[in-house]
This record gives structure tokens, C-alpha cells and sequence, in this order.
């Protein structure tokens, strides 16, 4: 095995282009594991690291108003101590930052848990609730794909040859918006997500909810986006949350598996869309006084 | 020994807190463990371990794997050309090294040793070994029904009935009265059926060893174990050599709880090391821990217990099934006389079985077989004191084992601290503390046998007054300063002047292993005698100085004093002055003591539990836990309570998420820290430990072993707490959160 | 296969070595350099036995490949004490009776030190939070959070 640093995107391309049997390293949380437990036996590791702007978070200006790109290096430890990326989109940080104990927070990324591809990926149901795009770069130029197009099935991506993610772009959104992310483990840390659910939603100036959006991990071979007009037009009154509740246990399809049972990862896939509604609707209104 | 002797002594080391021997070693970095040694020209060697639950070993090719570069070593059973005659010894070679047939997921076949961690793993990769699969068996009813695949053949002992599968290896029974009358007399019985998962002990440290074999038949190891005697004879006899031809070094050891109380790659390095001619080191990964080491049983637990409506039990019975993976091991009998061991019954009839299945062979873990059986019998208690509209403590006070009680197993007890214990939880104000929604309190009590057994002691004056005191027990938690501990108090020196070290197998006598919570007790009832020893010797050469009458000296604070007729007429000789001269007076000073100890007294405790149930995903989290336990002396307060709040914090992971999940393949699904899930740090509140000391009268200081009864009581307790805040029985551990969500909503 | 050649800084000394490519940090610790006092528990990222510090920032050793050291300062548990002058964790560890085996130690006081670093007055909510990637399985942690909370009290009386 052999072991590379590129310091542009261009050379880590070249690299990923001529090695179809390298891998990309970013915090090697989950690559190093697999490594060591012969799960894996790539030919070559490509750190992206030293790769410039890999580990920026930056506001970027659209139309629509400033959005947040954070590189694909940029470990979660790092996104919960930049203060304007918490401020905006909480729900996301909040993802990122339930990743592992304090030692893997401080290599892990949301990238890398994206790429990895597992149905479980604690960071990857608020970047689909938040309509974050993926930059991919490769031998033939950019693109910019959804979330959802990254993982195809469990451990396997839509990356071609030559391929890698170096950015994610969160979306810029109106003043009275916000979003939570809440996942159930049995323990109180250090466990892979039983269920996991984000919800994303905007207000209107009464406290209305105008626009939601909802995605659940851990209940279907990847990440869900599961439809939340249950709560729109409404002021998440516990009807109406009843109803997304309903709509969330209803869209699940999981396994049952060591971690967890068909019944109960549908039950909580409800109890977990109430409450992570709950607590993006009160972070909205905050965000709007 | 007087009883009253140890009451009223005043300690002056023994009951402090003094800083242990080995602290700095162990925050610095510096302390050796298991996989830390290495020696010049060190192989590393790697095993090769069945992927099938069940399957015959057709062949094994290990010529690939031979020819390849850096590889020194392969050993399969062929290798092991000694039959050991005691049947034990053979199963834990079995264990170390299939022979005909791979016998769980994990069982190792074959094994090598390379110059390199990559080149072990690619001979590994390199080793052919056909497997005719067979069908297998992980849970233990279905191991014990006729037609179950069986696992061995005609090892049934005659204890077993007609009418089960040869899984079922060993039938004990005991009990006294007369349990139909005794029911008979009942107002209210309650019969249920419990289970429990296996559970592993979840040391940090897997296991690991360095070994060197040349063919002269000598042989050093040095390794992670809880008894480097018992290593030392058991790998002696699989390697067919004389055990004074090995010498084990114990290293210091990174937790076992009695997973360390036997052997797995000790031998296999022997192995590698005799074949290669060059030392080699062997450690598990974690992953290896968990398939290949010795979990717990899982158990299938029925109980019955009747009570007058007055809260007097009239009759008691149990029936105790423990499967303990591939080979037998005495749990379901432990199960059987421990579960009803705290009380005081007229009519019990208790019954254990020993159950083979496609697992790891379970190793012992703090008090094995107890906690289920705890388990099941205090949910009983429970349910039977709320039917009754009793206090669950009341109810056992009242029914409550006491000195003069007939034990469940058959003796009958003397001075003991079951009440004491429950008096205590009744008065603590945790027992009254009001409780919010949702939540509940439970309490449970456990028992424990304690043991003593063979111990060998040195103790050292050297030439300017310090101590060197020998034993040959791994310190897993703190012993060494327990002893220092208790040699200074004896001898009426300062703890900091005695240093205790463990020494190997070659410089003391047998000792047994460092387990049955026997260390304090009768390393220390050893340590105490060693010193007497000492002090005779040194009274004799004062007396030499003298010129008087040895036993016209007495012993006080240090010093030699002479007495009687002559006291006053010499000024005290110190310990000091009497080491400086001592090549004058006759030569070294040492103290020996060597026994099979006896008389280490029997250890009970209860636990109190909060817990707050979340109604709509299962969760329970603990909010409060209270422990109280009888040591009889702490020696050192603060690793007793050490021992308590671990041994509680275990059982907590017990109850609530540890489990081993085998697939339909028989395959272990979670072999990792990850998912199998021992308590975090964020998990648990605060663990009390309240220490209560009801003296040991087979101990001069009134010592009992503390280091296990600890993780008796928990599962009962949470239990009980968790079905009071789900008003729902719970008889199935772990009480995962899928586990009680269902329960919960099937109420 | 050639091995890679690496310069960094561990326990504020410059050191070089050669590894190979799936090594990793831990393995160079503990079998390169000698630096043994990282324990190797898991070796998966789940028991922090292996904690040390790569540019200050807290990592699993285990989840880090030697050759990303180059360049980088790394700090274990060796380095912990300033000559024989243990650091105030190391002290109360000894003192309060916060090890019993011991094995999960150096881990653990370099996790807490990096908290007192950040944090000089965490709650005990904070420290079993931050502390919940190291297992322990002889304490039940009630010591250890005791002595990460009382050493911190001391350090900023006496600061
Ligand atoms: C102890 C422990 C606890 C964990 N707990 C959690 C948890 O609670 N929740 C959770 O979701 N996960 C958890 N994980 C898994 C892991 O930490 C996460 O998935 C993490 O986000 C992976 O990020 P990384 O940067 O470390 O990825 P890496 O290991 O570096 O990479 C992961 C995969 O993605 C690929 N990859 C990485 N970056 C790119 C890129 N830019 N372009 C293309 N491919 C790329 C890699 O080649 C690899 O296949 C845990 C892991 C450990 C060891
Ligand atoms: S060895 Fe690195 S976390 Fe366990
Ligand atoms: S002291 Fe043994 S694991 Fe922590």
C-alpha cells in the first residue's frame, strides 16, 4: 500500500484516476478501521488534507443570499467551534457533532460519514433536510450533486473513477428558519444510530410554518427524505405533529438487526420526528426575535 | 484468634488512604502490561480461527504458509502431541487448539508466527482448512432438548436424567424442608421464568504474552493473568513438560474480573516459540476478545416462591439453566446455591444444570453464575412484597439470613452482614427521596461465597530497616498497598517502608489465582502471619543482644521491648537497629507463611437503584444507585469503594444493554466495543458506596473479600426499578430499549 | 516495499522514523518508538486507551496513520510529567484512588488534561461527556470524574 498527500485537487484526481484501487483518506475514522480489520485492502491512500481550502468553512454569496461551503477535511470538532456555521444551520452541526467521542470528533467529517456510504450516517439526514449540495470533483470538471445522490446502496457511492468530494454547500435560507437533528442510541454516546431524524423547516413572521423538510437515517438501506407538509401551514401544534410523526413511522422500512427491531425503529422514527420538530420550531421563532 | 481480639484494635495503617505502590508507573506510562515486553529477534504470532459456529475439520494445509517469507512458525493440533490427563486441562486444550471439530465462531486452528505483523497476517490468509459445517446450537433450552445438535459425545455425568440431549453435561441439587408443604402454606406464590444474555467481562486489556521455548524444554513466559501459577501448570501439562521448567512472569494487568483466570494464547506462544526457536509475542485484537475468550453463561431461570399474606416465605424453588459455550464449567450449580442465599427458608429445593452449546467456553466473571441468579429470585421478592403491600426491604429484612441461619447451600452461617446491610439501605435517605414521574427505585440484595486457598508470602527485612514483602497474586486493584498496608501495621512501621512486589512462579510457593475475592483476605491473613514470623525472629535476635530469654521480649511499635521481670532495664531495640546488625546476631531476616487459607467468610450486600423510563423509545437511565456491602475491615477504604462502584457500574451494563447477538449462522454479530455496549461515562450518575464492616472472625483484622459480590445485586435492583417507572414486570435482561418499548406497549 | 520516512515532534522532540503505509501512530508509539504508554485496547477508535494529542488536538492513535504524523507535534502520555514533576491530574489520579487497573490511566489523563486545557471549569455533565470515548472498566468513573473535577478546582485556585 502505498501512502500520498497531494496538495491540489488536481493532483489528488490524477492520483484517485490512476489507481482505481486507491482510497480517499480524510479523518480515517471509518477507513483505518476497515483497514485494520482487513475489511479493505486499497493499493494506495490519498490524504486530502493538505489539499487547499479542504479545510475551510467560508460564507459563499448566491442570489438567494450567503450559504456556508465547508471543505471536506473540515473535522466536525472544527464545525462545532466556528460560532457562524452553529448559528445557522444548528441542526447540521448538531449531526456532525453527535459523531463518535471527543477523539474521533477531532478527525471525523461529514464527507467522510457520507461517503462511507452506511445507512446510519449521523450527519447526513440534516444535509438532506437542509437541501445541501455536494461538490464532487473529477478528471472531467465539477459538479454539484444533492445528497442523496451520493450513496447508492450501503458502503457503495455514485463517485466514478477519478472522483472525490471537496466541498458541502449549505444553502443560504431566510432569517425565521432553522433545523434539529435527533438520533436514538442506547446508550448515552459512542453508538451508531438506531434511528436518526432531521427536520428543516422556515417560518412565516406569525410563527407558521411555511416550508419543512424531514429525513430519517438508520430505517432503509440509505438516508430517506420523508415529506413534511404534515406541519406546514401549521404552528407544530401537537396534531399536526402527530400527523409527522405518523408520516415518518409510516415512510420507515428498516431491518431488524443487532441494533434494533422493525417495530421499534418505527415507533421511534415518529417520537423522533415530534420532537426534532419541536425543538427546530423553537430554535426558528428564537432565531426570528 | 480471639474474636474480640480484631474488634477492639486500634489501626494505624490499616483504614487509611495511602497512595498505592504502582500509582506512578501507572500514570506515567511506564507500567508494563500484557502486550508491553519485547525481547531481541521477537516473532509475532497470530491465530487462525474457525468462522463457523460448528464443523468438522476435514483437512488443514499449512505448506502455502510455511514457504512464505518471514514466517517462522505454523502449529496446528497436530503439534500438541500431549494428551493431558486431567479431563479439565484437555478441554482448555481443546479450547486453545480444535481437535476434530471447530466448536464455535472464533475457536482457533491454527496459528503462526512471522517476522511481521503483514506477513503473519498474509500466512494466515494462506492456511487451507476444509470445513464439513454441521448444524449448531447457541441458546441453552434448545441445547438441552433431545435432538439438538450435540457437541460431544458420552461426557454426560450420572447426575443427568433420562430424556436429554448430551448436551446437558451436569444436574446438582440442593436444598432442605419440604417445598409442597411449604407451598402448600402459602397465601401468595409467584412462578416466573427468567432469561439472561451472556455478557463478557470487558477488561481494557485483551489478552497477550511473550513466550520463549527453546528445546532444551525450558521455558519464560511473561503474560496478562490473574494467576501465573495456574498458567504455569496448565501449560505445562499441554506442552508435556515438568512446571519447574517454566517460570511465568505476571505483567501488570489491564482488568480481568475473572477472564484472566485461565489460558488461551499462552500456550499456542509456547508453541510457536518451541517450533521457531525464537520468543514470541501474541496479543488479541478486541475483536478476538469477544468470539475467543471466556463471556459469561446465558441463562433460562424458573422461580417459584410462596409467602404467607404476613410476609413470612413458606417455600422457595428454582430452577437454574446455564449454558457455558463449548465445554463444562460449574455455573448453573453456583446459580442454584447462591440465588437464595440471602435468606433465611424452611422449605427450598433449588436445582442446576450444566449446558454445552456453539459458544466461547464462559469463563468465571465477579461472582459466576450469582447475578442471574439474583436476578431472577429478587424480581420475585419483589413482585411477591408488592402483592402482599409489603416494603420489599421489610420483606427481606423479615425474612432475612442471620448467624445460625441454614444456608441454600447447605452450611449454616456465622457472624454475617445481610441485615445489616438492608438496615442500612432502609435508614439511607436515598431510600425516602422522593421520586418524579416516570420513575422508579428498586432495591436487591446478592450474596457471595468468598474463598481463600494456597498462598505462599515472603517477607524481606533488609539491612536498613525497609521491608521487602513477596506475594504471587496479580494486583488488579490496588492489593499491593493493601498488603504493605497490613505488614506495617503488623510490624508497627510506616507504609511508606514496606514495598510488596508480585514475584514470579520460580520465587515463591503455589499460590492460587487471583480470584474468589480471596487477595485481601488470604494474601493479606498470610502477609499478617509472615510478619508475625519476622517479628519472632527479630525478638530472639534482641533478646540475643540482651542476653535474655526470648520470650521475655515483646513486640511494640517497631521496637523490641524487653518484659516481664526484665522490662525497663534495656532501652528498645527498632526494627532499624535490629536489620543493621542483624549479620551479627545470626544473619537475614525473612518471614514466611504458606497455607491453604480457610475461613474466609461469606459477603452480602444491597443495592438501591433510581431510574427514569422514557415511555415513548424505551430508554432508561440511571439517576441515582446506592451500594452497600459488608467488608468486613477495609483495609483501603478508597479501593474498596473502587470495587463496589465497578462492580455496581458492570452490572448496569448488564441489565440494560450488554449482550452477546449471534446470528442464525451462529456467528457473533458484535465483536467490538462499538455494539457490545459497556457503560460510558455519560451514562451513570455518581455511584455511592457505603461501606459497612461486620468483622470476619476467620481473619485477624476481621477482613472479607469485597471484589465480587458488588455485581450481584444490579441486575435484580435495576430491575426492579425499571419495572416499577414502566409498570411493567421485566424477566428478560438486557432491558434493551426495543426490549421494554415492546413490553411497554404490550402492557 | 519501501517504507515511508517520517519527520515530526513527539513530546516536544524532534524524532524520524520509517513506517509503512498501513501503520499506524499507535503501532509507531508502541513498537517503534517505545513509547508504550499508549495502550492499545481496541484499536477500532471505541476505548481511548490510545488518546494522545496531534497538534493539540484530542485523537484515537489507533485512528491515525504514522505517515500523517510528518510535520506534526504529537504528545502522549510520556510527556505528561515536566521531569519528575507530575502534572496535578497525575497527582490526584494517585491520590484519589482514580485507577485501579490502570490500563484505561494514560488515556484518560491525556483526554482530561486537553479538557482542562480548553475548559478550566468544566461540570461534571462536561467531563463524563468529554470523556465518554474512554472506557473504564474497573471504576464505574465515579473517581476519575471526582479527580478531573477537584484537579480543576485546584488548578484555578491556583492560578
Ligand atoms: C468510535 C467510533 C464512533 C463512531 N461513531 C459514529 C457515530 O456516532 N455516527 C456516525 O455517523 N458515524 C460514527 N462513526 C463512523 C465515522 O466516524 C464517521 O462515518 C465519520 O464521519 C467518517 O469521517 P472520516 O473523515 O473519518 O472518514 P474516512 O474514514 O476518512 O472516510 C470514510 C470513507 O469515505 C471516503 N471518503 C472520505 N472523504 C472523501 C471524499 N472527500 N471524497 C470521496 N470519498 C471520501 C473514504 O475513502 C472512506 O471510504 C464512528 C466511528 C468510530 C471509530
Ligand atoms: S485502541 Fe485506539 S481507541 Fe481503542
Ligand atoms: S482502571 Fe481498569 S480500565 Fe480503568
Amino acid at each position: 500500500m502505498k501512502f500520498q498527500s497531494p496538495q491540489t485537487v488536481d493532483d489528488a484526481i490524477a492520483m484517485l484516476a490512476a489507481d482505481t484501487n486507491a482510497r480517499v483518506l480524510a479523518g480515517g475514522t471509518d477507513l483505518l478501521v476497515r483497514l485494520r480489520s482487513g475489511h479493505i485492502s486499497p493499493s494506495a491512500i490519498v490524504d486530502i488534507k493538505h489539499i487547499s481550502g479542504m479545510r475551510d468553512i467560508t460564507q459563499e454569496d448566491t442570489p438567494e443570499g450567503s450559504g456556508w461551503r465547508i471543505g471536506a477535511a473540515v473535522s466536525c470538532a472544527e464545525m462545532g467551534e466556528h460560532a457562524g456555521l452553529v448559528a445557522a444551520y444548528p441542526g447540521v452541526v448538531e449531526g456532525a457533532e453527535l459523531i463518535g467521542s471527543t477523539q474521533v470528533q477531532g478527525r471525523c467529517t461529514m464527507v467522510g460519514n457520507l461517503c462511507n456510504a452506511g445507512p446510519a450516517g449521523d450527519s447526513v439526514p440534516a444535509m438532506v433536510a437542509a437541501g445541501a449540495l455536494i461538490r464532487v470533483a473529477g478528471p472531467n470538471g465539477t459538479r454539484d450533486v444533492p445528497v442523496l445522490d451520493i450513496p447508492v446502496a450501503p458502503g457503495k457511492t455514485s463517485l466514478t473513477e477519478g472522483e472525490f468530494v471537496t466541498s458541502v454547500f449549505l444553502p443560504a435560507r431566510p432569517d425565521n428558519a432553522s433545523d434539529a437533528y435527533l438520533r436514538f442510541i442506547p446508550r448515552t454516546e459512542m453508538d451508531i444510530a438506531v434511528v436518526g431524524c432531521a427536520v428543516n423547516l422556515t417560518l412565516d413572521a406569525q410563527g407558521t410554518v411555511t416550508a419543512a423538510s424531514m429525513s430519517l437515517g438508520a430505517v432503509g438501506p440509505k438516508v430517506k427524505q420523508v415529506d413534511a407538509s404534515a406541519i406546514v401551514g401549521s404552528t407544530c401544534d401537537d396534531a399536526s405533529l402527530d400527523a409527522l410523526a405518523a408520516a415518518a413511522t409510516e415512510a420507515a422500512t428498516p431491518i431488524d438487526d443487532k441494533r434494533g427491531t422493525i417495530a421499534f425503529r418505527k415507533d421511534v422514527s415518529g417520537v423522533l420526528a415530534k420532537r426534532a420538530a419541536k425543538i427546530a420550531y423553537t430554535r426558528a421563532k428564537g432565531a426570528s426575535a | 484468634m480471639a474474636k474480640d481480639e480484631f474488634q477492639t484494635r486500634e489501626f494505624k495503617v490499616v483504614g487509611t488512604r495511602v497512595p498505592r505502590p504502582d500509582g506512578l508507573d501507572k500514570v506515567t506510562g511506564r507500567a508494563r502490561y500484557g502486550a508491553d515486553m519485547s525481547a531481541p529477534g521477537m516473532l509475532h504470532g497470530y491465530c487462525l480461527r474457525s468462522p463457523h459456529a460448528h464443523a468438522r475439520i476435514v483437512s488443514i494445509d499449512t505448506s502455502a504458509a510455511e514457504a512464505m517469507s518471514g514466517v517462522k512458525a505454523v502449529v496446528t493440533r497436530a503439534d500438541f502431541t500431549v494428551t493431558p490427563e486431567d479431563q479439565g486441562t484437555r478441554d482448555i486444550l481443546d479450547n486453545v487448539m480444535a481437535d476434530k471439530k471447530a466448536l464455535y465462531d472464533g475457536h482457533t486452528v491454527a496459528a503462526v508466527a512471522a517476522t511481521s505483523r503483514s506477513a503473519g497476517m498474509k500466512a494466515l490468509k494462506a492456511i487451507k482448512v476444509e470445513y464439513e459445517v454441521l448444524p449448531h446450537v447457541i441458546d441453552v433450552d434448545e441445547a438441552m432438548k433431545p435432538g439438538a445438535p450435540e457437541l460431544h459425545e458420552g461426557r454426560s455425568q450420572e447426575s443427568v436424567p433420562e430424556g436429554y440431549s448430551q448436551n446437558v453435561l451436569a444436574r446438582s441439587q440442593y436444598g432442605h424442608g419440604d417445598i409442597d408443604a411449604g407451598f402448600a402454606k402459602a397465601d401468595v406464590i409467584i412462578e416466573r421464568s427468567f432469561t439472561t444474555a451472556a455478557t463478557h467481562q470487558g477488561y481494557i486489556e485483551p489478552h497477550a504474552c511473550l513466550a520463549t521455548m527453546g528445546n532444551d524444554n525450558q521455558g519464560d513466559l511473561f503474560c496478562c493473568t490473574q494467576g501465573h501459577f495456574l498458567v504455569r501448570s496448565t501449560c505445562a501439562e499441554i506442552m508435556g513438560m515438568e512446571s519447574g521448567r517454566l517460570r511465568v512472569t505476571s505483567s501488570e494487568i489491564g482488568g480481568g474480573f475473572g477472564g484472566k483466570t485461565t489460558v488461551f494464547l499462552e500456550p499456542v506462544a509456547l508453541m510457536l516459540s518451541k517450533k521457531s526457536g525464537k520468543p514470541v509475542k501474541m496479543t488479541m485484537s478486541r475483536d478476538e476478545v469477544l468470539r475467543a475468550s471466556g463471556p459469561t453463561a446465558s441463562t433460562s431461570i424458573d422461580i417459584k416462591i410462596g409467602a404467607t399474606k404476613d410476609g413470612r416465605i413458606t417455600g422457595a424453588w428454582g430452577d437454574f439453566r446455564y449454558q457455558s459455550g463449548a465445554f463444562y464449567a460449574m455455573n448453573g450449580a453456583l446459580g442454584a446455591m447462591c440465588g437464595f442465599a440471602p435468606y433465611d427458608l424452611e422449605n427450598l429445593k433449588t436445582v442446576g444444570w450444566e449446558v454445552v452449546t456453539n459458544r466461547p467456553k464462559a469463563a468465571a466473571y465477579r461472582a459466576p453464575g450469582a447475578p442471574m441468579a439474583a436476578f431472577a429470585v429478587e424480581s420475585v421478592m419483589d413482585e411477591l412484597a408488592s402483592s402482599i403491600g409489603m416494603d420489599p426491604i421489610d420483606f427481606r429484612l423479615m425474612n432475612g439470613a442471620e448467624e445460625g441461619t441454614k444456608s441454600a447451600y447447605g452450611p449454616t452461617y456465622p457472624a454475617i452482614g445481610l441485615k445489616a446491610t438492608l438496615e442500612a439501605a432502609k435508614a439511607h435517605p436515598h431510600w425516602s427521596a422522593p421520586l418524579g414521574e416516570n420513575q422508579g427505585r428498586g432495591v436487591g440484595c446478592g450474596f457471595w461465597f468468598n474463598f481463600g486457598g494456597n498462598t505462599s508470602v515472603s517477607l524481606m527485612i533488609n539491612p536498613d530497616g525497609t521491608v521487602s514483602l513477596s506475594e504471587g497474586n496479580p494486583d488488579i486493584g490496588g492489593s499491593r498497598a493493601s498488603m504493605s498496608m497490613m505488614a506495617a501495621e503488623e510490624l508497627g512501621i510506616p507504609y511508606r517502608q514496606v514495598r510488596t512486589i508480585i514475584a514470579d512462579t520460580a520465587s515463591l510457593g503455589e499460590n492460587d489465582v487471583t480470584d474468589g475475592s480471596r487477595v485481601t483476605f488470604a494474601v493479606g491473613l498470610a502477609t499478617i502471619k509472615a510478619a508475625r514470623h519476622a517479628i519472632e525472629t527479630m525478638k530472639a535476635r534482641a533478646a540475643k543482644t540482651w542476653g535474655i530469654d526470648a520470650d521475655a521480649v515483646e513486640w511494640v511499635d517497631g521496637a523490641a521491648q524487653p518484659a516481664g521481670p526484665n522490662a525497663g532495664k534495656f532501652p528498645p531495640l527498632t526494627l532499624k537497629e535490629i536489620a543493621a546488625t542483624m549479620s551479627n546476631t545470626g544473619g537475614p531476616i525473612s518471614g514466611h507463611h504458606e497455607a491453604n487459607a480457610e475461613g474466609a467468610g461469606v459477603s452480602f450486600g444491597t443495592h438501591i437503584c433510581d431510574t427514569e423510563v422514557d415511555p415513548e423509545t424505551g430508554a432508561v437511565k440511571i439517576l441515582r444507585y446506592t451500594v452497600f456491602q459488608d467488608a468486613g475491615k477495609a483495609v483501603h477504604p478508597d479501593y474498596v469503594e473502587g470495587q463496589l462502584q465497578g462492580g455496581a457500574v458492570q452490572g448496569i451494563g448488564w441489565a440494560l444493554n450488554e449482550e452477546y447477538v449471534y446470528g442464525e449462522d451462529g456467528t457473533l454479530q458484535n465483536p467490538g466495543f462499538l455494539d457490545y455496549r459497556i457503560p460510558v461515562a455519560s451514562d451513570l450518575p455518581m455511584i455511592e458506596p457505603v461501606i459497612l464492616e461486620i468483622p470476619n472472625p476467620g481473619h485477624p483484622y476481621g477482613v472479607r473479600g469485597v471484589g465480587e459480590t458488588g455485581i450481584v445485586p444490579p441486575l435484580a435492583t435495576i430491575a426492579n426499578a425499571v419495572s416499577r417507572a414502566a409498570d411493567v414486570r421485566m424477566t428478560s435482561l438486557p432491558m434493551s430499549p426495543p426490549k421494554l418499548l415492546a413490553a411497554i406497549k404490550a402492557k | 516495499m519501501s517504507r515511508i520516512h517520517v519527520n515530526t515532534t513527539v513530546n516536544g522532540d524532534a524524532v524520524d522514523y520509517l513506517c509503512e503505509a498501513e501503520d499506524t501512530l499507535l503501532d509507531v508509539l508502541r513498537d517503534t518508538l517505545d513509547l508504550t504508554g499508549s495502550k492499545e485496547g481496541c484499536a477500532s477508535g471505541d476505548c481511548g486507551a490510545c488518546s494522545v494529542l496531534v497538534d493539540g488536538r484530542l485523537v484515537c492513535s489507533c485512528l491515525v496513520l504514522g505517515a500523517e504524523a510528518e510535520g506534526r507535534t504529537v504528545e502522549t502520555i510520556e510527556g505528561m510529567a515536566e521531569g519528575d514533576t507530575l502534572h496535578p491530574l497525575q497527582k490526584n489520579f494517585i491520590n484519589k484512588a482514580a485507577l485501579q487497573c490502570g490500563i484505561c490511566t494514560p488515556g484518560i489523563l491525556v483526554a482530561a488534561k486537553n479538557l482542562l486545557e480548553k475548559n478550566p471549569d468544566p461540570s461534571e455533565e462536561e467531563v463524563r461527556y468529554w470523556l465518554a470515548g474512554n472506557l473504564c472498566r474497573c471504576t464505574g468513573y465515579d473517581k476519575i470524574i471526582r479527580a478531573v473535577l477537584d484537579t480543576a478546582a485546584e488548578m484555578r485556585g491556583a492560578a
